[in-house]
């Protein structure tokens, strides 16, 4: 697997497992309209991993790439398999980071000359734009809110740990935070994962696994 | 969830018009609740086009719609009225006196 297949792995492994993260929030969200909302923002994440998926099996099986690995193979970030529910502060804090990180790597992915990658990325940017305004808006919100500063203390490190070096540096200014020391950001790269992990996979994985090479 | 249910609060409902395509006129969609305009355009964005069923949308406040319903009509002037007048009828006897009736049928 080449970098960029690596890294495109990356990222639909994040948008899965965080769309599946945030659709746990349906029906429990904090009110209706937001219900409605972050549901379908959740829905987009699946839908964004589905495309690359779908970009990386070429003629081959998007399904088998995104359910048939083996829970250590998903290369997704710490930071969105975490289950938050019910604590709307962390829920917000991890929007808030993960997606200013996603609009740096698909920025990256924009300038790909590979171009199905980097209409694909374009694609997926342009919702993205509506995920970053919702991420934004509860971000602003929320702004005094002591739950959500510590959320973002919590899960600064998270974010820095699974972004390159130069994304580091940009999140850095951005949210006017340093860059934490190595031994903070251990165990929180990608490949590492939580003890909600395995029930996660089992759960995400469930109703392929209970009909093996079924045609749905 | 002090703040989330704080936005719940202070919301103020908007009215919600769609375009369905460009061109048409703007129908009344429903409504959202929501704090602020931020909110507001958020929320009308995913209850009511997150399925591509709108190309535009009007979100207003519901405060600053102007209501006006009373119309009455104690004296009964049907000829004010688009019912008070059956223009089918007398299209209808104008059809006949010109000896034009079948063409009605076309």
């Amino acid at each position: 697997m080449n970098e960029q297949a690596r890294r495109l792995l990356q990222i639909a492994d994040d948008e899965l497992v965080l769309g599946w993260r945030d659709s746990e929030w349906t029906g429990i969200a904090p009110v209706l309209e937001e219900d409605v909302a972050f549901s379908s923002i959740a829905q987009n994440e699946i839908g964004h991993a589905r495309a690359i998926y779908q970009l990386l099996a070429g003629n081959g099986d998007a399904d088998a790439l995104a359910f048939d690995r083996r829970p250590d193979e998903y290369r997704c970030s710490p930071l969105v398999q975490m289950r938050f529910v019910p604590d709307w502060a962390r829920t917000i804090a991890r929007r808030v980071l993960y997606e200013a990180a996603d609009e740096l790597r698909l920025a990256a992915l924009k300038q790909s000359d590979d171009e199905a990658v980097a209409g694909l990325a374009a694609k997926i940017d342009r919702e993205e734009a509506y995920h970053r305004m919702h991420a934004q808006m509860w971000h602003e919100r929320l702004r005094d809110e002591p739950r959500l500063k510590a959320a973002l203390d919590e899960l600064w490190p998270y974010v820095v740990a699974t972004s390159e070096p130069a994304e580091q540096e940009a999140l850095a200014r951005l949210f006017k935070r340093e860059i934490p020391s190595n031994s903070l950001l251990l165990g929180k790269e990608r490949g590492a994962h939580d003890e909600s992990w395995p029930a996660l996979w089992e759960e995400m994985t469930e109703v392929r696994r209970s009909v093996p090479g079924a045609a749905w | 969830m002090g703040p989330a249910r704080d936005a719940g609060r202070s919301s103020v409902i908007w009215e919600v018009f769609r375009q369905e395509r460009k061109g048409v006129a703007f129908e009344h969609a429903g409504s959202v609740a929501a704090p602020d305009e931020t909110f507001a355009r958020a929320y009308a964005h995913e209850q009511y086009g997150r399925r591509s069923e709108s190309v535009a949308l009007w979100v207003v406040p519901r405060g600053s719609i102007l209501e006006v319903e009373d119309f009455v009509d104690e004296l009964n002037r049907n000829y004010h009225r688009v019912d008070g007048y059956s223009l089918k009828a007398k299209l209808k006897e104008a059809r006949e006196r010109a000896g034009t009736a079948a063409s009605a049928d076309r």
